[in-house]
């Protein structure tokens, strides 16, 4: 059910680990599948196990404690804004009350044309950088004022 | 007081991104602790050793001695040992380590192998926390440089020393930042927190001995190695070795990471950053979200090491330094903030995942109008119940917030309370936390 590129890819990270030990790549390998399939449906998740060596009941319980992994369908763009804080007062917000305005949504809400979903983060560890926020949990936006949001809102949607 | 620093001398957010490469570190001097080990045959023992000289303390929050820590490790244990590394920095102001693991990848590298030689390991992990993912894309180059060079595998530099090491990645859970949750999730399962003792250094990864340092405290080892403990000691000050990278966010000019000896007095960090934005200074929370808060005038007297902070009712933590300014309503920080933990509790231990909640929810009612002239009283008992009751220290992390906020702000709650509004103007607060840039940052996306 996944590609032999991602499993290839899986391979690479089990072998980080002592032999006996291939659940250790669990999480690497949820977030290998879910980059392939956009979200983790239960078969993913099945499939991911199966190919670990381990119990699917295991991985589905990695899968709902770490909140990137998705467990439901998603826009074509996942956009978390953090709002702890260090980063509210600094705009984090702000600007994910300008992006609830901009895209019509709430958190936890997807536009109607499926393009994007907004989560609310909690620190990513990046905070002397806000406003911050990550897209498709891989690229982290940095000092991100208004301006930059349209400006990035129209490079996803192009 | 000294001005040196060992972290990241020379490496700024403008040009750092440039200069991780092995190449660039051994300029710097790097690789050259590691090396001297090695040829002259420096017995494990006497590492240990030098460590301890140094009153290095664990950067991750807690501040226990590094050298006591790896002393540890039963010497007469047969079979594997593993050396992790704690860069999950999830704790809300914290965002040190990510400057050291993108301008100076290897010297966390080196820290680590030395460890591994210093307790016998030949393997380790760098767990690091999966949102910034350009980290642990910039980990895994930098350990493929170390590979190719011979600094790690079998036989390093020619010696009988081989290391492994490798990097694992968090996907969003706070709480993996707590050690044994932090293994629990390298053995790929939910990350959460393990009964204490045994510790690690007798049960830790995979059931086998295990050292788990911060990314800082390993970062710190090479030039602890090269220069000697005692030097390290008399960059800080006794007791509280050394510089400590400090991540200081909110109303000050330049946010960022500041490298500073342990002992300088907070106003001289405040100036380094540039000052306060616009407003006067409120109140700081010197140690990462987890830590009390402490009002302006009692922050003003301290100096940043562990025993300062201490003595002032609060912690030095992480070293992550958030400033607020008169614009900051504190319920509404405070219940930011409780929000987190709760919403971080890993549900283990009914006193944490029932009173994480609780904390939230009072805090939220008051906030919004709807708090009862009992609810301080309450605040203070549902912290009570949870302190020191807990299997980890994120009980204790979401409890002391709260005593903290009320205790040094009782006047704002108890107004909130009456009024069912707030003692600071919403426009004054609006006009506060509006969208502010570091100047000369240039967005990056
Ligand atoms: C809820 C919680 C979160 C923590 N998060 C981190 C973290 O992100 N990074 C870290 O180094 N230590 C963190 N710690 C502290 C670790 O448990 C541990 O003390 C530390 O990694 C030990 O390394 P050190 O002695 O070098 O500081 C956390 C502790 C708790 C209770
Ligand atoms: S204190 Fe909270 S986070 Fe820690 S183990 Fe208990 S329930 Fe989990
Ligand atoms: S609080 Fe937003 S990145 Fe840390």
């Amino acid at each position: 059910m996944l590609s032999q590129e991602t499993l290839k890819k899986i391979d690479r990270e089990i072998a980080k680990y002592p032999a006996d030990q291939k659940q250790s790549a669990v999480m690497a390998a949820l977030a290998l599948a879910q980059e392939e399939k956009g979200w983790l449906a239960q078969e993913t998740i099945a499939c991911v196990a199966e190919y670990l060596g381990m119990a699917p009941m295991a991985a589905y319980e990695v899968a709902t404690f770490y909140n990137m992994y998705d467990l439901a369908p998603v826009g074509k763009y996942k956009l978390t804004v953090c709002t702890n804080l260090p980063c509210a007062l600094s705009g984090g917000v702000h600007v994910a009350d300008y992006l609830k305005q901009k895209l019509g949504v709430d958190f936890n809400e997807t536009t109607a044309d499926g393009m994007f979903t907004l989560k609310e983060g909690e620190c990513l560890g990046v905070c002397g950088d806000a406003p911050v926020m990550l897209v498709n949990n891989r690229r982290l936006c940095s000092y991100m004022a208004t301006e930059e949001i349209d400006k990035l809102l129209a490079e996803l949607k192009s | 007081m000294s001005t040196q620093q060992i972290l990241l001398a020379g490496l700024d957010p403008n040009t750092g991104d440039q200069t991780w490469h092995l190449a660039d570190y051994v300029k710097r001097g790097g690789y050259a602790a590691l090396k001297k080990i090695l040829s002259e045959n420096i017995p494990p023992e006497n590492v240990i050793n030098e460590v301890k000289k140094s009153a290095l303390r664990g950067r991750g929050g807690a501040g226990f001695p590094a050298g006591l820590k790896w002393g540890f490790i039963p010497k007469a244990y047969q079979g594997p040992r593993y050396i992790c590394c704690n860069t999950d920095e999830g704790e809300p102001g914290t965002f040190k380590d990510r400057d050291l693991m993108r301008f100076n990848p290897h010297q966390v590298i080196e820290g680590m192998i030395i460890a591994g030689y210093a307790v016998g390991s030949e393997r380790g992990y760098n767990y690091i926390h999966g949102e910034v993912w350009s980290l642990y894309k910039r980990f895994e180059e930098a350990l493929d440089e170390a590979r190719a060079a011979g600094l790690l595998g079998q036989k390093i530099l020619g010696s009988n020393f081989n290391f492994e090491l490798f990097a694992h990645h968090g996907y969003g859970a706070y709480v993996c930042g707590e050690e044994t949750g932090l293994l629990e999730s390298i053995e790929g399962k939910k990350g959460q927190p393990r009964y204490k003792p045994p510790f690690p250094a007798n049960y830790g990864l995979y059931g086998r001995p295990t050292v788990i340092n911060n990314t800082e405290t390993f970062a710190a080892v090479p030039w602890i190695i090269i220069n000697g403990g005692e030097k390290y000691l008399e960059l800080g000050k006794p007791n509280n070795g050394g510089t400590k990278l400090f991540s200081v966010s909110g109303h000050v000019v330049k946010p960022g990471v500041y490298e500073v000896p342990m002992g300088t007095p907070f106003p001289v960090l405040l100036e380094m950053c540039g000052g306060m934005r616009n407003g006067k200074l409120k109140a700081v929370i010197p140690g990462g979200s987890s830590a009390p808060v402490l009002p302006a005038d009692i922050m003003m007297d301290c100096t940043l090491d562990y025993d300062s902070i201490a003595k002032a009712g609060s912690m030095l933590g992480s070293g992550a330094v958030i400033v607020m300014d008169e614009s900051v309503c504190m319920v509404k920080a405070l219940e930011r903030l409780s929000y987190f933990y709760f919403e971080e509790s890993c549900g283990q231990c009914t006193p944490c995942r029932e009173g994480t909640g609780w904390l939230y929810r009072v805090v939220h009612r008051i906030e919004h109008g709807l708090g009862k002239p009992e609810d301080l009283d309450l605040l203070n008992s549902v912290t009570d119940n949870i302190m020191g009751r807990t299997i980890c220290a994120l009980g204790d992390a979401a409890a002391l917030p709260v005593r903290s906020f009320t205790k040094h702000f009782k006047s704002e709650f108890e107004y909130h309370i009456e009024n069912k509004k707030c003692l600071v103007p919403p426009e004054v607060q609006r006009e506060g936390s509006r969208i502010y840039v570091t100047p000369n940052r240039v967005p990056s996306c």
